[in-house]
């Protein structure tokens, strides 16, 4: 059955059940993740290694930083599928850039102006003309990977300023990765946006009641947009860490990242109905997919198979709160 | 409603008559019959896996996993062909038909007894029914010369003109057709998305409901699974990467609406022959396949602003205009 109206959270208990209710959520996937890390200690000799785990980080950097943008999305109850496609057309547009002779700083302005244009482009179709997001952002997934497509066809862009090659390779600390400060700098940054502002307690109110929301005086729409426009800033960022890393670009770059990005969310415990979640979760669910596969990678368990055990990890953890939810109520549906 | 509906898929199939026509000036003998055939049987599977896909959204949830479960099912039917050459093509099918059902159910379990959001569901399960392909071949290929003639014949059979496939097709569209519109299952799908509570005081189990639109996706997806590897006479883990999109493509294209509730048989197959019909001009028109990617999308796009303008979701401006009054009222 579907879940009734009165079934809803009445906003005066939100602060102490569902605060308790999540902070669970998190400490079950925290120990999900030190499970992983201690099964890939004893499976691998090879993981217990400051420089092997720095490379491991690289699996999720790039796509937390943008999963943290659209945690703040889907908590407001919209989603955005164009996620992948605007690091494609956002590394495109860098690469005919390095083509043209322009220098790293320019190629990086280009990058995180592409990726806000095409957030600001989702932003205007969702909340200007107040369109269903899934099936928007399915559209413009296509239009923007699709002119990547018009641009490149077989081709590739490669030839990268050397400078460049610093976001996606550097090291600003011993194994510290750039990238991995910047998920860390991102984390804090977004952990404090989406609770410890305004503009985030407006995020929650309107993933629980849009129409309450609007009654109480926050601008909705407005609020949306921003939101689209950050999910498009972040996935421009993160282009520009990704195209640093690979040294190329090709149409088919960040191919399918859209449903590893919202796994992530959803495995971080945001309600894909919108209105609950914390950047937290997301932080940890990150470190469970980068584990995951860093540990089956060690193991050389091929890619494919690694998507699996992801896929299973995002069903498995979304059921069994249920499962032992129902057997405790005791009221089998 | 009806009236409205009706005008939409009337528009429709003129734009994609302009089309055609657009392009046969262009290309004289693309409106030929024979060229129409040879779209429409192109298009076969797509309309086939759009109606499975109009079916699971009618009741507004949304089927990702179409695709992945089509390469698993085409796979594992095509292996069987390979190993055992001697079954008959009927008991292959009827396998394609049931390991797709199955795929679909399990989809629908975790959807109605879990009450897990479909997009979730399907996401994930999306990954692990093609992971399964490839666990499944050892990411191997099964090519043309492993497969009996009958396997990679029947469905380019001709009959009258259009082969099986485009058959297999027009036989689908007309099941579906009279299941939605003649049965109470059908009538079931309309109400549990237009609105489920409602639906459930008519005595309807919008859950069940639900779980057996994901089967008959499913279904449909194996049946696509087998005509697929046939038609391209190949199986591989990658066959049909991102044919889920375009299959919600279709089916928004041809005016279902992603709330549920809204849509039509006949607006779905002319949303998958419009794609079919872009498809083919391109290389006839002398434009880049790659363009054809960025095409569907723009389509999408504007799909859904028409699709949008036809709806008129009436609860949210209603509330627009209550809010716009008491607001009016509290400052005066």
């Amino acid at each position: 059955m579907s879940a009734l109206p009165e079934k809803r959270h009445i906003p005066d208990r939100l602060g102490t059940s569902l605060t308790r209710l999540l902070s669970s959520w998190e400490v079950l996937l925290l120990g999900v993740a030190i499970a992983i890390f201690i099964a890939n200690a004893f499976a691998s000799p090879y993981f217990l290694n400051a420089w092997n785990l720095s490379d491991a980080t690289f699996n999720f950097t790039e796509k937390a930083m943008i999963a943290f943008a659209m945690a703040l999305l889907i908590i407001s109850g919209e989603i955005d599928l164009s996620v992948a496609a605007i690091i494609a057309l956002a590394s495109t547009a860098m690469g005919a850039a390095a083509q043209a002779g322009i220098d790293t700083p320019g190629l990086v302005a280009i990058g995180i102006t592409v990726g806000l244009l095409c957030g600001a482009f989702n932003g205007l179709l969702v909340a200007g003309l107040g369109l269903p997001s899934i099936v928007v952002t399915i559209g413009t997934m296509s239009l923007f990977r699709g002119i990547s497509y018009i641009v490149l066809g077989d081709q590739a862009y490669g030839n990268y300023p050397e400078s460049f090659a610093f976001f996606g390779q550097g090291y600003v600390f011993w194994v510290i990765s750039f990238e991995f400060a910047l998920f860390i700098v991102c984390a804090i940054a977004f952990a404090i946006l989406l609770h410890a502002t305004s503009f985030g307690r407006r995020i929650y109110a309107i993933g629980n009641n849009q129409f309450a929301a609007r009654f109480s005086g926050i601008p909705v729409e407005r609020v949306k947009f921003i939101l689209f426009l950050l999910t498009g800033l972040m996935s421009g960022i993160a282009a520009v860490c990704l195209t640093s890393r690979l040294g190329s670009t090709r149409p088919s770059i960040a191919q399918g990242w859209e449903l590893e990005i919202v796994t992530m969310v959803v495995l971080g415990g945001v309600s894909i109905l919108g209105g609950s979640g914390t950047i937290g979760g997301v932080v940890i669910a990150a470190f469970v997919m980068g584990l995951v596969t860093f540990g089956l990678g060690l193991l050389n368990v091929p890619g494919i198979v690694m998507s699996i055990f992801i896929g299973l990890l995002l069903i498995v953890t979304i059921s069994l709160p249920i499962i032992f939810k129902r057997l405790k109520s005791g009221k089998k549906a | 409603m009806t009236r409205i509906l009706k005008s939409r898929e009337i528009l429709l199939f003129g734009i994609i008559a302009i089309l055609v026509a657009g392009f046969s000036s262009r290309a004289p003998g693309f409106a030929e019959p024979k060229n129409l055939a040879g779209i429409f049987n192109d298009t076969s599977i797509l309309i086939i896996l759009a109606l499975g896909q109009m079916a699971v959204i009618l009741t507004k949830s949304i089927d990702l996993s179409v695709a992945a479960n089509l390469a698993f099912t085409g796979m594992a039917v095509a292996m069987l062909n390979a190993a055992h050459p001697d079954l008959p093509l009927a008991v292959l099918i009827i396998i394609a038909l049931g390991i797709g059902a199955i795929l679909g159910a399990i989809n629908g379990l975790l959807v109605w007894k879990l009450g897990i959001p479909p997009i979730v569901v399907t996401l994930g399960t999306l990954t692990i029914y093609r992971g399964m392909a490839f666990v499944l071949s050892g990411g191997s290929w099964v090519n043309a010369h492993q497969m009996t003639p009958v396997f990679l014949n029947t469905p380019r059979t001709l009959f009258l003109g259009l082969p099986i496939l485009g058959w297999t097709a027009v036989a689908i569209v007309i099941i579906v057709y009279i299941m939605m519109n003649r049965t109470f299952f059908g009538r079931a799908l309309y109400a549990s998305g237009g609105n489920p509570t409602a639906a459930i005081y008519a005595g309807i189990d919008v859950g069940r409901t639900r779980f057996f639109a994901f089967v008959l996706s499913g279904a449909l997806a194996g049946l696509c699974g087998y005509l697929w590897v046939s038609r391209y006479a190949v199986a591989y883990v990658d066959i049909a990467a991102g044919f889920e999109l375009d299959s919600i493509a279709a089916t928004v294209i041809g005016g279902v609406s992603t709330l549920g509730g809204i849509g039509s048989v006949i607006g779905t197959v002319l949303g998958a022959l419009f794609l079919g019909v872009i498809k083919n001009a391109l290389p006839v028109i002398d434009i880049s396949p790659f363009w054809q990617m960025a095409i569907s999308g723009a389509v999408i796009i504007l799909a859904v602003i028409f699709n949008a303008r036809a709806e008129k979701r009436r609860g949210r401006i209603i509330l627009r205009d209550k809010a716009a009054k008491t607001y009016q009222e509290a400052t005066a």
